[in-house]
């Protein structure tokens, strides 16, 4: 394992998004933090920092993974996707996030990019799960302001045409 | 006018919202993403770890020795350059942006570091050295209200900062004619709904025009923007308040932003750069605010028949430490409708107001509701269990009349529209009563505990702003000028290339108004809600504003949306009076539909909408007469309906009023007591929906915070008044698997006070869902009352089950209550020492071995006759950090025993506690006996209640332990079961 010392910048090189980035960090600055304030990843947000709410959920290596509890020193020649991999350049939604939008699962949407993520690491694995599996999955999450009914549906719903390939 | 309103086909419609692209795929900017200043320094804040204490000194040189720190500011600092917060009472209870002189609950802000980035803030933090003395806190607010109780502003002479009380009709007469009387006592806990984001603020200050300017995340409503002003001591013009178009949810919270607004500007007057302050989750949930806790005796006059012919309500409202202003708001924004859904014509009413040692109370959804209508609503309850008679029957017999409408409330509440019955009925037929009437029968009758709640509740929408002066008597309202009312406002442009723009009033907080307001505007103007750009945020130098500005008390749908309805109204009336001289036709015959303006009678002879809003700006001399140039609408909307309050005390609190019935039947585990809601029905009557897919979401979303105040979320403290919920781990909030989908079903009663006919809709089932559920446990075991939240623990004793007894020799030490009812760590234990007692006792008496016997001991001097000073490093898993330490020896019996005394405070928290040693002469040595008592308050006790138990025993052990090795031994102990584990594997240690 490499040493890094407490005090020093350290230089810290992955793929964001599909891009090639790197920064420096010392070792205790979180990943959320990192990603927000160095890279300017605004979309990653930040809702308790001790990895309940789950609001900065981020993929790292395809892996839903909290950005809170993660130092950034700890993705270095990693992969790391956020909610803005989900969408095109052309500013189209995918399947998941136009479901969201159907079926009203979001409010403020601040905790929205933190469960897409979950969500689309879950179904990669889970293609066909029941409104209990997904209930489940989702109650990693915390979202004060729709009562999670949305979310179950949209899921659901994109769970059941991805199945069946529309 | 009397052109045809020929379209509007969009209000009404379940269209999806335009604010959900952004936010979905991440570009949507909330407070802490948008771009600041270069150079722009961060703040970090010192909080207090005691509920009550005097601030003996605060020594920053350290702190501010920091190469990255610009500045340390504490209360002596703001001082010279604010005021303190105006109150609704004019009391000497002077509260300032930094605690000045006394602390009055954990968490109250001491100091503020500024510093070059957050992270380099908060280790200054650790820096100040702050000296307290303790004084007795007050945390219950009826143990507040007492005449000994601990004040907390010995200049207003009492916690009791208000009583007022009400009459209306005859209820004295009433009680005393009645055959029945019923009552019950309830007491409403602390919550609030949490947003995710937390509170953002970025100030700056002009020196030139002594003028702030401020992006915040708050939410109104604006009366607290003059009291922020002249904290700053600047006119308001010269305190300019921006606010973000997205923000991550608000539910009243972010109105009590107010005071870290007015720190930062003062902050970055200081410095003179911008500073910003992002607020972390531990003191949100610690020193955010909180929905009042309230204790109410409610008394029912009952006929036989089951009609109540009088209430009698005493209230006591616990505002916290400090009454900030709009406080005592929950008191009163009921105040006109306490007799909730009932024809009750007889009303006593008393209120008082008092301040405990904790967080204050502030802004929460439901703002009252969820208070009042637990009372009501439980209250029916009781009336119809002690009459024999069914719940919903108690409630059908003592409803309003539909054909009373509008009708006035004993408090003066114009209950402006509504069929009560009808909801009721459509509830319980389409919601399938009887068959969940069918499911409790036969649950009953397998042996399970089921119950069936309901509650029937009226829903306020925007608020009698001149309600809070009812706390005053008329004769002193008089004399202040009379206050009522409620203004709102929006702004409609239209661009030389036909581009719609609105902006307005209601400082969204996630409630999708933009869409909904494009719909309104789209249908006065023939467009569609995709060709409207709505921009909604403000600015208090450049939008107008009111002092209702912002987003509370579910005034949307029935103030900003109808702002925005009368200015689309204007700005249709100008496109039709230009088009009517374009096309050469009267005006009642033209129609805006489609993108065009169009001559009804002759659909050939139109215009595109675009072309007539062009003439407003190419050819403005040949507008009609008299008619401005350009095409810039401005509307305001102030509804005649909300006087003042009137002489005898009366007060239309609110505009409009919506109608709820709920009903659910809850399973309650027989072995955990663990509480399913097996079926949730929600009937809304709301007037028209102005949108149902926004609608429902709002409905969806209080009904799960509803059922989270009803189960999980209560911010606990001590009884010494240390926090105990600082964490979402603590501070329970519900998840996908606690909340059920509930049934909603809608019928439509147009409010006849607005145009649009839309009435509240977002607080409801903050006000409903509570009550609801617990009828229904109260319904499943038979029990008269159950406060919240309810976890399984309230309802075991009302469990018929066999008890297993607890696994023996648990833990060493374990939580008790201390006589004078705190929550303390308390254990005991003993080792053996290879030496004499005298030399033990000799030990333990002299300071340099105390030194080396003290875990992470630094520095210990001795201040008096066996009492000591030291700094004290303590790392004990995560928690780690240094404390100033004070400890005393008395009840010294040399060399048998001695009592240990000590209080440890650091950046962390504080923690007081002693020791009882025992000393017994043994063959070859001596037998070390202690027990203690620990207790634990700030941010210790808040994210680290679970571990404190754990972590105390360590270290008292490691004392005894470094004792011992200091008297020439091992410490010699019972094997661990981990050791005894490995040695039963062959592994010897």
């Amino acid at each position: 394992m490499r040493e890094l010392k407490s005090d020093r910048q350290h230089k810290i090189t992955f793929t964001l998004d599909g891009r090639q980035v790197s920064g420096d960090a010392e070792p205790h600055l979180l990943l959320s933090d990192f990603l927000r304030e160095k890279l300017g990843v605004t979309s990653v947000h930040v809702g308790c920092e001790h990895g309940v709410c789950g609001t900065c959920t981020v993929h790292i290596d395809g892996k839903a993974v909290r950005a809170c509890l993660t130092f950034a020193v700890q993705v270095g020649n990693r992969r790391v996707d956020t909610v803005e991999s989900l969408s095109n350049n052309e500013g189209e939604l995918n399947d998941l996030q136009s479901a969201f939008r159907k079926h009203h699962a979001l409010q403020c949407g601040f905790c929205t990019p933190g469960i897409l993520m979950s969500v689309e690491h879950y179904l990669r694995h889970n293609s066909d799960p029941t409104e209990s599996d997904v209930r489940d999955m989702l109650s990693g999450h915390l979202c004060r302001c729709t009562g999670y009914v949305g979310m179950v549906r949209a899921i659901m719903e994109t769970a059941a045409k991805r199945k069946s390939g529309i | 006018m009397s052109a045809k309103n020929t379209v509007g086909s969009y209000v009404g419609q379940a269209i999806e919202r335009q604010e959900d692209a952004a936010l979905l795929g991440g570009q949507a900017l909330f407070s802490d993403d948008l771009p600041i200043a270069a150079g722009t320094l961060h703040a970090a804040i010192l909080r207090s770890p005691h509920a009550h204490a005097e601030i003996v000194s605060i020594d920053t040189i350290a702190a501010k020795a920091l190469p990255s720190v610009a500045a340390v500011l504490i209360g002596s600092d703001i001082q010279q350059y604010s005021d303190p917060f105006i109150t609704v009472l004019k009391r000497p209870i002077d509260e300032w942006s930094l605690a000045v002189d006394r602390v009055r609950f954990v968490g109250e802000a001491v100091a503020v570091v500024i510093a070059e980035d957050r992270y380099k803030a908060e280790d200054a933090l650790d820096l100040i050295n702050v000296i307290y003395k303790p004084l007795p806190a007050v945390i219950n607010p009826k143990e507040a209200a007492k005449e000994n109780a601990p004040i907390l502003y010995p200049e207003a002479g009492s916690n009791v900062l208000s009583e007022r009380h009400f009459k209306y009709g005859d209820p004295d007469g009433a009680f005393a004619k009645s055959k029945h009387k019923v009552s019950i006592e309830i007491d409403y806990p602390r919550n609030s709904q949490t947003p995710l984001e937390g509170y953002v603020v970025v100030a700056s200050y002009n020196k030139f025009d002594d003028a702030y300017e401020v992006n915040a995340n708050f939410q109104g409503p604006y009366t607290v923007h003059p009291v922020m002003s002249r904290a700053l001591r600047v006119p308001g013009s010269r305190f300019r308040m921006q606010t973000p178009a997205h923000s991550g949810g608000g539910f009243g919270v972010k109105q009590a932003i107010f005071p870290y607004v007015v720190l930062m500007c003062l902050a970055a007057r200081h410095v003179g750069r911008p500073v910003k302050w992002v607020e972390d989750r531990l003191e949100h949930l610690t020193a955010a605010t909180a929905a009042p806790n309230r204790i109410i005796q409610a008394e029912a006059a009952v006929q036989e028949d089951g009609r109540v012919t009088a209430f009698r309500f005493v209230q006591l409202d616990d505002y916290g430490a400090h009454l900030r202003p709009p406080m005592p708001g929950p008191l009163y924004r009921q105040h006109g409708l306490m007799t909730g859904a009932y024809d009750v014509p007889n009303l006593a009413i008393t209120n008082r107001l008092v301040l405990t040692n904790k967080t204050p109370s502030g802004m929460v959804r439901g703002f009252g509701g969820p208070q009042i209508y637990f009372a009501i609503e439980r209250l029916m309850h009781r009336i119809a269990i002690e009459l024999g008679m069914d719940p919903l029957d108690v409630i059908r017999r003592n409803l309003v009349a539909s054909d009373s409408f509008p009708y006035r409330a004993a408090g003066g509440a114009l209950l402006d529209s509504g069929d009560y019955q009808k909801a009721i009925d459509l509830g319980v037929n389409d919601g399938g009563l009887d068959e969940l009437k069918r499911r409790r029968e036969k649950a009953r009758a397998e042996g399970k505990y089921y119950g069936i709640g309901y509650a029937a509740i009226v829903e306020p929408g925007q608020s009698n702003i001149g309600y809070l002066s009812t706390i005053v008597p008329f004769k002193e309202r008089q004399k202040a000028g009379h206050k009522g009312g409620s203004v709102s406002h929006a702004t409609i442009h239209v661009d030389p290339m036909g581009v719609v723009s609105v902006t307005a009033d209601c400082i969204p907080q996630g409630q999708g108004q933009a869409t909904v307001l494009s719909q309104i505007v789209a249908d006065q103007l023939g467009l569609k809600p995709e060709d409207i750009k709505v921009s909604l945020e403000h600015d208090t130098q450049k939008d107008p504003w009111s002092l209702a500005t912002g987003n509370y008390s579910s005034r949307f749908s029935s103030a900003t949306a109808v702002a925005a309805h009368l200015a689309a109204k204007k700005v249709r009336e100008k496109l039709i009076a230009v088009a009517g001289q374009a096309l050469n036709v009267t005006t009642d015959d033209i129609e805006l539909t489609g993108g065009k303006i169009v001559d009804s009678k002759n659909p050939e002879n139109f215009l595109k909408f675009h072309r007539v809003a062009g003439l407003t700006h190419w050819e403005p001399g040949k507008l009609p007469t008299g008619m401005a140039a350009g095409l810039s609408e401005t509307a305001s909307w102030a509804p005649p309906e909300l006087d003042p309050p009137t002489e005898g005390d009366q007060i239309n609190t609110s505009l409009t009023y919506g109608f709820l019935f709920d009903y659910c039947g809850v399973e309650i585990d027989p072995h955990t007591a663990e509480i399913r809601i097996d079926k949730y029905v929600t009937t809304h009557d709301s007037g028209k929906l102005l949108n149902p897919l926004i609608a429902n979401g709002q409905i969806y979303g209080a009904f799960a915070w509803g059922v989270g105040c009803a189960l999980l979320e209560e911010f606990a403290y001590g009884e010494d008044g240390s926090f105990l919920t600082g964490t979402f781990a603590d501070y329970l909030c519900p998840t996908s698997v606690e909340i059920p989908e509930p049934q909603i079903l809608h019928m439509e009663t147009p409010t006849p006070f607005t145009p649009l006919g839309a009435k509240g809709i977002g607080e409801g089932n903050c006000m409903s869902t509570p009550v609801c559920i617990a009828n229904a446990v109260c319904d499943a075991i038979g029990a008269e009352n159950v406060n919240l939240p309810i976890y399984p623990a309230k309802l075991l004793p009302f469990i018929d089950r066999e008890e297993t007894a607890p696994p023996q020799d648990i833990a060493l030490s374990q939580r008790q209550q201390t006589p004078d009812g705190g929550r303390a760590i308390v254990g005991e234990g003993n080792i053996f020492a290879p030496t004499d007692p005298e030399t033990v006792w000799q030990t333990l008496l002299d300071p340099r071995h105390l030194a080396a016997i003290i875990p992470g001991c630094q520095n210990l001097e001795v201040v008096g006759e066996n009492a000591y000073r030291a700094d004290v490093n303590i790392a004990v898993g995560p928690i780690g950090g240094m404390f100033r330490a004070e400890i005393s020896l008395s009840d010294l019996d040399p060399p048998k025993s001695v009592t240990l005394s000590g209080s440890l405070a650091g950046p962390l928290g504080s923690s007081a506690g002693s020791g009882k040693v025992r000393l017994t002469q043994e063959e070859n040595g001596t037998r070390i006996d202690y027990t203690y008592s620990v207790e634990v308050s700030g941010k210790v006790a808040a994210i680290g209640g679970r571990m404190l138990d754990g972590a105390s025993q360590v270290l008292i052990n490691q004392f005894f332990k470094r004792l011992i090795v200091r008297l020439g031994g091992e410490p010699i102990e019972k094997p661990t079961l981990w050791a005894r584990f490995l040695r039963l594997l062959g592994f010897n240690r």
